[in-house]
Order: structure tokens, then C-alpha cells, then sequence
């Protein structure tokens, strides 16, 4: 997803003189292409990020189309009062990207991981949260972001996730990608933890379920539309996500339903507890620790079929 | 800036001060002190430095200022109100619901406010946002931030100011209304706020420091921004709660609000009917 936001970014400012990159002191080489095609126009804001969110603020202001770079928990959680007053309030067409979202970086320990990020953002007004699935999805995402005229949180993973669409596929931010369909379960997963989530389909598949899974990469705009149909044509709908069970995809997902009064099938959600990671380890050992790797959340899924 | 301009902006600064102490004691609204410290600053800045006239409010190329002190909105709106951004009838509605006038400035209330700001800190980083953009797009529009000493305490305020002279940028100007009080106490025994100009010196600004209530002579400074290779730092020294004997350096006027012999009091000393 890196490597794509940088290949994407760089393209985008090479046709678009107002996209300016501001970098938290991260990735030097990865935008050596981007300083050549967009001379002056990236902005190493230091390890400073309250002041690099109002930065882009004023050159939004004034009329440019800024691009914030860090990891996830420094770029949201260290300076969301910006976010919320300086983007958001004022409706700024800023881009706020997260790189290392969720577990992306188990191993640095627990200030490096950022599972309470869409929660946070997503309840500020005007704010849009985008959480793409592999680096097409990243592109894609970063496309429209950039035009979309008010803020935009895009939550990406790290480097070298395998890509989950074998071609462009048709995407809107605010509308799910379905992903295959099936009648018993319904999986909607938003971002890095696609790969796992299409594994475990493919687990309950090998045990006679038939599933429905879809890309839901905006958790804000909800798709409603899909949401509906998913709950009315299923089971069980399974919101699957590398980010805490309260408030991300699945909390959102639960307040929509609460309100809800023709729905059937029963919601379940796989993400991480509600606890820090307490331990070394990488990414794959901290989804197993909290059951969000394939094998886990096709058990947990099947035990929940089994229980209705 | 000769005598007479002198004596014709002095009057203007008693005539906004007498609108704040009226507002704060209609809508019984606080930082009264705060608000007086800084009306001279505004009125330097706004009838002195080229580049504010209400008529290119929405210029891309005009000036930008931002009130980074925005729980001294009664003195910003007084001063908008004065140099004809809008009506100043709309002062006596200070504070009523739907009116766009809150206790802090809120953007689109009235013209001339350009960030929500009262929570502190968020102003200079936004102004080197706009002063950094100007230089790449080849803006030529200055950048003014107006803080007060209390916010200095705010460590968004140093990141931006570590990084605004790496980025030369020139065409900032950050004001701090150093009137040596915060809301419970001194703001350098609160922090280690002094040696406050050679602070900001040190990490690389030019600094002026001036008295802040002579009008001329924070005139000159405003007018000396720009074209150094360096941003600028002007330390205002100013006396909270400025213009009215009983309320100078007394601290409890950043929340007293004023009783109607109070503001009659205060009106006489200002030479206002």
C-alpha cells in the first residue's frame, strides 16, 4: 500500500499543481519521485504533527490541495484537536493519510499501533473515512480523496499486502465493493485485514457455508444501501477489521442497526478487543493473539451460525 | 506616523474599547482584561498595515490575519465592526443566539473572521500553512498571527516556530500580547515564559519587541514584516486590562464582568459620552 500511495500521489501532482505532501519526518526515499516531478511541493514538517495537520490547513485555506503523510497514530490520535477544528471545522480538502494502521507495526510496540483511529475520526463533522483493501484500492481511493473537497481520512497498511482485486474494480467512496455473494453469512471487511477476511471465506466455503463478502472501505459514509440488502439476505453479516470492536467498522455498523426495524440476520463483529496488545510479536501473531487471522474468525463465524 | 493620524487612531482604540466593555457587560462575557491588552495591536494592524481593508475580504491575494487569541473575540469583533466589516449595530446582538457572534470567533459569523480559534495554539501553524503556500504558488500576501503571552504555553506553538525559519518563511509575522498574565496567574511564573524575545530569537526569527499600546511605533513594526529571509516575532508589551485605571494589571478582569457603574466609570475615563 506504501509503495502504491507513493506511485499514486506523485502521478496525481504531476497533472494537479496544488497537491503539496507534507511528511512527518517518514519516508525519505519513497518520495525521492515525487520531489522530482513536483519540485518544492513536498514539506518535511519534522516529527512536529499538531503544527504539520495546521499547516496544511493554512495552504488549504489558501487554496491548495494538501496531502499529510505519517503513521497512523501520530497523524490521528496525537493531533485530532487539529484535525477537528483546523480540517473539519473549516471543511478543508485536506487528505490525512495513516500509514501502519491497526496492527500494520505489532512489532514496534503498543505507540505504533492504532486501533481506535476510525473511531476517533469518524465522529467529527465533515470528516470521511476511507480504509482501502489492498494498493488498487489505494489508488483508487487517493484519486477521489483528493478531489473530494472536505476533509478525508485514508487508513492504509503497511508494504506488500498482496493486491485482493485482479483489476481495477468500479469504486466510489462511500459505496462497498462486492466481493462474491453467498446466502448464510455476509463479510464486510474495511482495509488491511481484507486478505485474512477472504481467507476465512474461503475456510467456511470448505466447510459447506456459503458466503458473501464485499470491500467496505468507507465506514464513513455508511452504504447503507448494501447494508440493508446484506442484512436482509443473509444470517449473519460479519464486520471484519483490524481496528478496536468499539467504534470502528462493526461499532458504526451496530449503531446504523440499532435504528433498524426490518432486519434479519444477527451482526457479528471480528476485530480487536477492547485491551492494548500487551506483547512483542509481529502482525501475524498479534491478529492470532486477538483472533482476527483467517483461521480464528472462520470458527468464530461458523460457532456463531451454529448458535442461531 | 504624524500627531494628528496619532490622536485620530488613539480615539479609535478608546472608542473600541468602550465597545467591549459594553458587549462583556451586556452578554456578561469574560476576558475583558484580555480583550483591552490587544486593542491597540488591532488597531495598529488593521488601519496601519496595507493589505486589510474590508473591501478584499474575499481577495485571494489579500493579507491574511488570524486571531489566534480567540477568547478575545469581543476585541476582534469590536475592531472589524469599526473598520467597516459590518455593521456595527450587530455589536448589541454580541453573544445572542443566531447571531454568528460567539464568545469565540467562529468562521462565517461576520467577515474577517478566517479560523475558529479559542482552543490556543492552532493559529500560528495555520498561518505558516498560508505563508508557506504563498511563497510556492508565488502569493505575495503577508500572513499575520496575533497570540497572546498564555498561549505561549501551548507546545504547538513551538513546533511551528521551530519551523518557520527553516522554511524562510518571511512573509509571517506572529504578534504576542505579552501582558505577563494567564488565566490564574503570571505567565512567567506559570512557565518559564522569559526571557521571552530571546526565545524566539534563538530558534531563528527576527524579533522587535515594542510597547503595545503606542500605536505608532507597533505601526512601524507591523510595517517592517517581510523581505528579511526570516519570519518575524513582534513582542508587544502591553498592560492586561489597558485603558481603564481600575481594571490595568488586575487580574481578576479576566473573568469579572463589569456592573453598569463600572462601565460608566470606565466610558468617563475613556472620554466616551
Amino acid at each position: 500500500m506504501r509503495n502504491a500511495f507513493a506511485e499514486q500521489i506523485t502521478e496525481l501532482a504531476s497533472r494537479d499543481e496544488r497537491i503539496m505532501l507534507l511528511s512527518g519526518d517518514i519516508g525519505n526515499r519513497l518520495f525521492n519521485g515525487f520531489k522530482e516531478t513536483a519540485p518544492g511541493r513536498f514539506f518535511n514538517c519534522g516529527v512536529a504533527e499538531a503544527n504539520m495537520i495546521g499547516v496544511a490547513a493554512g495552504m488549504a485555506m489558501c487554496g491548495a490541495r494538501p496531502v499529510v503523510y505519517t503513521i497512523a497514530p501520530f497523524v490521528t490520535t496525537r493531533c485530532l484537536e487539529q484535525i477537528k477544528i483546523d480540517l473539519c471545522r473549516a471543511k478543508l480538502p485536506v487528505v490525512v493519510v495513516g500509514i501502519g494502521a491497526g496492527l500494520s507495526y505489532a512489532e514496534l510496540g503498543a505507540t505504533h499501533h492504532s486501533c481506535e483511529d476510525i473511531a476517533q475520526l469518524r465522529t467529527l463533522p465533515n470528516m470521511t473515512v476511507v480504509c482501502p483493501a489492498d494498493p488498487v484500492e489505494v489508488r483508487l481511493a487517493l484519486r477521489e480523496a483528493v478531489e473530494y473537497g472536505a476533509p478525508v481520512y485514508l487508513r492504509l497498511g503497511k508494504k506488500g499486502e498482496p493486491d485482493i482485486h485482479a483489476k481495477e474494480p468500479d469504486f466510489k467512496i462511500g459505496r462497498a465493493i462486492p466481493l462474491r455473494q453467498g446466502k448464510d453469512i455476509c463479510m464486510i471487511g474495511a482495509g488491511n485485514i481484507l486478505p485474512e477476511m477472504i481467507a476465512a471465506a474461503d475456510l467456511l466455503e470448505g466447510r459447506g457455508i456459503s458466503v458473501s463478502a464485499a470491500s467496505f472501505h468507507t465506514v464513513k459514509p455508511l452504504d447503507m444501501e448494501y447494508l440493508e440488502d446484506a442484512f436482509r439476505q443473509h444470517e449473519i453479516v460479519a464486520s471484519v477489521e483490524e481496528h478496536s470492536v468499539c467504534g470502528g467498522l462493526g461499532g458504526t455498523v451496530a449503531e446504523w442497526l440499532s435504528e433498524e426495524t426490518s432486519i434479519r440476520a444477527r451482526l457479528v463483529r471480528c476485530g480487536v478487543p477492547d485491551t492494548f496488545f500487551p506483547d512483542a510479536g509481529d502482525q501475524a501473531y498479534a491478529r492470532k493473539y486477538f483472533g482476527i487471522d483467517a483461521e480464528s474468525i472462520a470458527e468464530k463465524l461458523e460457532r456463531a451460525l451454529t448458535k442461531l | 506616523m504624524d500627531e494628528k493620524r496619532k490622536k485620530e487612531l488613539e480615539r479609535v482604540a478608546a472608542i473600541v474599547r468602550g465597545e467591549v466593555i459594553g458587549m462583556s457587560h451586556r452578554a456578561k462575557s469574560a476576558h475583558l482584561g484580555s480583550c483591552l491588552s490587544c486593542v491597540d495591536i488591532l488597531t495598529a494592524l488593521y488601519w496601519e498595515a496595507p493589505g486589510m481593508d474590508p473591501g478584499d475580504a474575499s481577495d485571494p491575494e489579500r493579507d491574511r490575519f488570524i486571531f489566534s487569541k480567540g477568547h478575545a473575540a469581543m476585541a476582534l469583533y469590536a475592531v472589524l465592526a469599526e473598520r467597516g466589516f459590518f455593521q456595527k449595530e450587530k455589536l448589541a446582538s454580541f453573544g445572542e443566539p443566531g447571531s454568528g457572534l460567539a464568545e469565540h470567533p467562529l468562521p462565517g459569523g461576520v467577515p474577517g473572521v478566517e479560523l475558529a480559534t479559542g482552543s490556543l495554539g492552532h493559529g500560528l501553524p495555520v498561518g505558516l500553512g498560508m505563508a508557506m503556500y504563498a511563497k510556492i504558488a508565488g502569493f505575495d500576501f503577508k500572513v499575520f498571527v496575533l497570540m497572546s503571552d498564555g498561549e505561549c504555553n501551548e507546545g504547538s506553538v513551538w513546533e511551528a516556530a521551530l519551523t518557520a525559519p527553516a522554511n524562510r518563511a518571511d512573509n509571517l509575522t506572529v504578534i504576542v500580547d505579552f501582558n505577563k498574565w494567564q488565566a490564574t496567574g503570571r505567565s512567567c511564573e506559570i512557565t518559564s515564559l522569559a526571557p521571552l524575545a530571546d526565545k524566539w530569537r534563538a530558534f531563528g526569527w527576527s524579533v522587535v519587541e515594542v510597547d503595545g499600546h503606542d500605536i505608532a511605533a507597533l505601526s512601524d513594526a507591523l510595517k517592517s514584516a517581510g523581505g528579511t529571509g526570516k519570519p518575524l516575532a513582534i513582542i508587544a508589551d502591553t498592560i492586561k486590562g489597558k485603558g481603564v485605571s481600575f481594571m490595568e494589571d488586575d487580574n481578576n478582569w479576566h473573568y469579572r464582568i463589569p456592573n453598569a457603574a463600572e462601565v460608566e466609570a470606565a466610558r468617563r475615563e475613556l472620554g466616551l459620552p
